[in-house]
């Protein structure tokens, strides 16, 4: 792994800070219903307090028994019942249900609420509208941010990216902007900020709102500067295959909260949960790696640990002894990853051989490039035609359309996508197939009326995409033919294989080199404006903090995915800079496209 | 006769150098593979003295729990009044889509004249309050102490209250003038909980004609009220407002129609649905649903009985999994393909007609009977779909897919290496051909291939693969041992113009 990593990269700052603050603040509001009580906690709300606080320490609050919310009456017996939610009315319409029926055979309980990470009005316009406002108190949990990782911190928010973006409702900018000031008054001031898209700008707004509101005394600055970018100025990125090895794990096994679960395919054994950050030695070497490297990688690793093993041989007692103290712990803490890694990249492979996966990736690289476009159409015609999934075939489909400025929709090709249209949702159930639980479940709700509002929502989102336009000007799409090794990657493109610098990427590296938006006048335009570049007034004098000035927080509104996060790590080595990635959730394509589909009821 | 070594290298050439692919089951798969064992051979080692704290999760954080005076104090400290931070400027985030024109008010004259953040400074609580708030929940103030001058907020006042969630009053705002307002700087405030606070209220104080009316100029707000009435589900007012719009919302209808569970009831509203005026496309979209699962009533009716009437064979070898009814169109399909493949054209579940009928594509026809016959294993109709005959009477394979894959749905549907071994074969490429012949282990073609490519050091490599002292291995032996007489078979070979390789003795 050889990169010209600069030495002098800045430390950086210590998040810890945000989750003993959640976790103190959580303790604060379960002390406020002093006795014993029942907690409900809302299902996506689990693994993000698992990773503050834990059962004793909601015992120690008296927390009796823990439930998670599935919306059927309760068995909880506890006179004090408290639900922590996130702000949604079918939670609450659920909670106004249980409390009515308790009123109904006269069962007196107190009731408490904790939103978090806010209380919205339409929330208490139903408990007012249900008759129960006054009999639950409701209180609000400021749980904004969550590390998941020393450089990544999300929101966790995925209803984030169709909320804003699909329905147009503005319920998270708010939410945005609190988070950014949170982190602005803990590691800021802050004295530069960039951002790109609409929602990228009403946060901003909504941040300096609460900026001027408040007060706060002067601090070092350890993060200096800001970017915050919409996900809807690059929808491309997202929506390419991930081939480095955290994006295809989160692919393949979907990382949820900085946690994986390897089933036996991995394991030859029972499934496990596995944390993946930067204190998996193993992982952390590989992580940012194209999977190409990645068998080298672990082979040599192997290698190695035999050597360390072999040592043993030949040793006296003495030196035994001092082996088993010193080494032995280590050895076996990295040799339980090894294998684990190991079992994961050969589950990997195996399912990527099935799907034929290198076919896949080649007309998704056809398709950024826009070369053969009629063979990449008739290998998604097939795709969709041998119903092989799914969410892949709308994956194919959107990143067509974006990337070909919806020529598609022309008439050389009007046949052919009513055709894909009308069938391209209509899957079939394959038993054991290489489809996942979800997706055929996803199949079998999926009607032709869905088929047409996921277009819909789709063209909305897509509006025009000057994808072509874009990639010549911001050089995104490197010349084919040149070779491209994959072990020493010269540009951020080795993320994908050499084919691709991510648009997202790209435009943070430029910005941040320009110091501004001067010279992209032409990008910007192609993007639909809404960029913009402001400077603090009083804190320009960057020599005491220059430091500060190379720890760049960006902000993705509307979800980030790994091979992002990658990407701008090679770019931090490269220039010198550190990035944290603040993410309203981690995305990938999968995710991205299931949030659109209608099949809810 | 011996051949001089030269002669013999001069013939063979050399083995291409195959870059990565996740295809590459061979060269990278088993360095993993390697790797693996490694570490499995010293896992007996490490199992000795396992102490069980190893396996427990890696936690990132680290940090003792702190405590909550600790949060306090830290609270405490933000607190104390010191030099302002840099501030930053306002940037306009005003939306082209909002319409100021159709209510007669202009939202730029209200702004008019007021510095930004000035007319916080007159509310004593708003310093003090706010940068707590972020550590520590507010605490509850009770209601009397704003009793005084609750009601005396302006809109913009209001809107900011709301915003910074403060106590606030809207009953106040009675006029329309007033309503639409508040509404307003909702909406130029970027808050979508507040605008959507201000929406109940219109909803509640307004008729909805009148809402409808204000909120047609006025996109983001409709559009959070749109969100709003789909959360709640309340279906009748979305309807009504759509409808109002004139947008024939699929969704809505959509979402109707997915919540009627009885067949005929959902036929009957499906034809209901035929003469709303939907938009070209979706009418078409709508009528081919209802045609669909009428036909699938019928279908379901007559199979339901001749399952259970126990006399049509293959309903008893292969049981029906499921109903039919309201399944996909391909799903459909591919039943018939399945159960009614051989029926004339005229009947209503002939899997012809469902094709005619719903203007099924050849090849998405072609791959849904494929993959039917195939797990039927009637293989000979899976072979009278690639059949045509030529003017000549000739018989030629003919696919409107690829030959791979064809083999790779074979395959998927279990095909014996016999018959995967005359599509393979069928491949043009010859490097695809090899990989997939060696995949499903189709030794003669993978054979052929090689000596037709005349690559020594493959052919010897594949030797290793094929079992000992079988046919295929004699047949390697017999070609590295007498390349020229191959040869000349391969110049016999080429004269049969556009022939495939398939074994000739």
């Amino acid at each position: 792994m050889a990169h010209s990593a600069r030495r002098d990269s800045p430390e950086l700052p210590d998040f810890s800070l945000l989750k003993r603050l959640a976790r103190d603040q959580l303790v604060y509001l379960l002390e406020q219903l002093p006795g014993k009580k029942d907690l409900f906690i809302e299902a996506d709300l689990m693994s993000p307090l698992d990773r503050i606080a834990n059962v004793s320490t909601l015992k120690e609050h008296e927390v009796d028994k823990l439930y998670k919310v599935e919306y059927k009456p309760i068995t909880s017996t506890s006179d004090q019942l408290c639900f922590l939610i996130r702000p949604r009315i079918k939670t609450v319409k659920w909670i106004c249900d249980v409390a009515n029926a308790d009123k109904a055979t006269g069962k007196f309980r107190r009731y408490k609420i904790i939103f978090t990470p806010q209380k919205f009005y339409a929330c208490e316009a139903v408990l007012e509208e249900q008759g129960i406002f006054g009999d639950v108190t409701t209180d609000e949990w400021a749980f904004y941010l969550l590390p998941l990782d020393d450089d990544i911190i999300s929101l966790e928010l995925p209803e984030f990216f169709r909320d804003n973006f699909l329905a147009g409702d503005q319920r998270w900018v708010r939410t945005a902007g609190s988070a950014l000031h949170l982190l602005h008054s803990l590691y800021g001031p802050f004295s530069k900020v960039y951002g790109i898209g609409r929602c990228s700008k009403m946060a901003y707004e909504s941040w300096r709102e609460q900026v001027a509101e408040g007060e706060q005394r002067t601090r070092q600055a350890e993060i200096g500067r800001v970017f915050l970018i919409d996900r809807d100025v690059d929808f491309v990125t997202p929506l390419c295959s991930q081939v480095v090895y955290e994006g295809l794990v989160d692919d393949i096994f979907r990382i949820k909260c900085g946690c994986v679960e390897f089933g036996p395919d991995v394991t030859s054994d029972k499934s496990v949960k596995v944390m993946l950050n930067s204190q998996d030695k193993v992982f952390n070497e590989i992580r940012n790696e194209h999977f190409s490297n990645v068998f080298g990688f672990l082979s040599q690793k192997a290698r190695n640990l035999q050597t360390a093993y072999d040592k043993r041989r030949g040793m006296d007692i003495k030196q035994m002894k001092t082996f088993v103290s010193e080494e032995l712990k280590g050895l076996k803490q990295e040799h339980r990853l090894l294998s684990l890694h190991i079992g994961a990249s050969e589950s990997i492979m195996k399912k990527k051989t099935k799907q034929d996966f290198q076919e896949l990736l080649k007309t998704e690289h056809s398709l950024l490039e826009g070369f053969e476009i009629r063979e990449c159409i008739s290998f998604i015609e097939e795709h969709i035609n041998r119903q092989v999934s799914m969410i892949q075939s709308l994956r194919l489909l959107c990143l067509l359309s974006i990337t070909e400025n919806g020529k598609f929709y022309g008439v050389d090709h009007l046949l052919t996508f009513a055709n894909l249209r009308h069938l391209g949702l209509l899957v079939e159930q394959q038993p054991g197939e290489t489809l996942t639980v979800m997706e055929s479940k996803v199949g079998k709700l999926v009607n032709d009326k869905t088929a047409g509002k996921l277009t819909d929502a789709f063209s909305s989102l897509a509006r025009k995409s000057n994808f072509r336009a874009l990639s010549r000007r911001l050089n995104l799409v490197p010349k084919s033919g040149e070779e491209y090794d994959l072990r020493v990657p010269r540009d951020m493109a080795y993320i994908f294989s050499g084919a691709y610098v991510p648009l997202s990427c790209k435009l943070i590296e430029q910005v941040l080199e320009r110091d501004g938006w001067t010279g992209l006048e032409e990008v910007t335009k192609l993007l639909n404006g809404n960029e913009f570049a402001v400077t603090g007034s009083n804190g320009a004098d960057s020599k005491a903090k220059n430091d500060a000035q190379r720890i760049i927080l960006v902000m993705f509104l509307g979800g980030c995915t790994f091979s992002e996060i990658s990407a701008l790590r090679f770019l931090g080595r490269e220039k010198g800079y550190k990035f944290i990635v603040v993410a309203t959730a981690i995305t990938n394509s999968s995710r991205l496209l299931e949030s659109l589909l209608d099949n809810h009821v | 006769m011996m051949k001089s070594k030269a002669d013999e290298e001069d013939y063979w050439n050399s083995s291409k150098f195959k870059a990565f692919t996740f295809d590459d089951e061979d060269d990278e798969f088993s360095r993993l593979k390697e790797s693996k064992q490694a570490v499995n051979s010293i896992r007996r080692l490490v199992e000795e003295d396992d102490d069980e704290d190893d396996v427990e999760k890696v936690s990132w954080s680290g940090e003792p729990v702190g405590s909550i005076s600790w949060s306090v104090r830290e609270t405490a400290a933000s607190n104390q009044r010191t030099d302002r931070e840099p501030t930053f400027p306002k940037i306009n985030t005003d939306t082209p889509t909002l319409s100021k024109s159709n209510s007669g008010y202009s939202l730029s004259s209200l702004f008019k004249g007021k510095t930004k953040g000035g007319n916080f400074q007159s509310f004593n609580d708003s310093l003090s309050d706010l940068s707590v708030r972020l550590y520590a929940p507010e605490l509850r103030k009770p209601k009397s102490e704003y009793k005084d001058y609750v009601s005396d907020w302006s809109p913009e006042e209001t809107i900011q209250r709301m915003q910074q969630g403060k106590a606030f009053s809207l009953e106040k705002f009675r006029s329309l003038q007033d309503k639409l307002l508040l509404l307003d700087f909702a909406v130029s405030a970027h808050d979508g909980n507040v605008i959507t606070a201000v929406l109940i209220y219109l909803k509640r104080t307004l008729g909805k004609e009148v809402l409808f009316r204000e909120l047609e100029s006025r996109q983001t707000a409709l559009r959070h009220l749109i969100q709003y009435l789909t959360e709640t589900r309340d279906q009748r007012l979305l309807l009504e407002l759509l409808r109002s719009l004139c947008r024939t919302g699929p969704c809505t209808t959509g979402r109707e129609h997915l919540s009627i569970t009885d067949e005929n009831k959902r036929r009957d509203f499906l034809k209901s649905c035929l003469s709303l005026p939907f938009s070209p496309e979706d009418s078409a979209h709508v009528q081919d649903h209802f045609t669909l699962l009428e036909r699938q009533i019928i279908i379901e009716a007559t199979d339901r009985q001749a399952e259970r009437g126990g006399k049509v064979e293959i309903f008893q070898k292969f049981p029906r999994r499921a109903s039919i009814l309201n399944m996909p169109l391909v799903t459909t399909l591919y039943y018939c393909c399945f159960y009614h493949y051989t029926e004339p054209e005229g009947t209503y579940s002939s899997s012809l007609n469902i094709r005619q009928t719903f203007k099924i594509s050849e090849k998405q026809y072609f791959v849904t009977a494929l993959a039917a016959r195939a797990k039927l294993k009637a293989w000979s109709d899976v072979d009278a779909l690639f059949t045509s005959r030529n003017w000549l009477g000739f018989t030629r394979k003919k696919s409107p897919l690829s030959f791979q894959r064809v083999v790779d749905i074979l395959q998927k549907n279990s095909a014996p290496t016999q018959v995967l071994q005359d599509y393979v074969a069928l491949v043009d490429d010859a490097e695809l051909r090899i990989s997939l012949a060696q995949k499903h282990k189709c030794h003669d073609i993978v054979i052929n291939t090689y000596r037709d490519l005349k690559d020594r050091q493959l052919l010897l490599g594949y030797r290793g693969k094929v079992e000992r002292g079988s046919a295929e291995e004699r047949k390697i032996d017999e070609l590295l041992n007498n390349p020229r007489r191959s040869k000349k078979g391969r110049r016999r070979r080429r004269r049969r113009v556009g022939a495939v390789p398939t074994d000739h003795h």
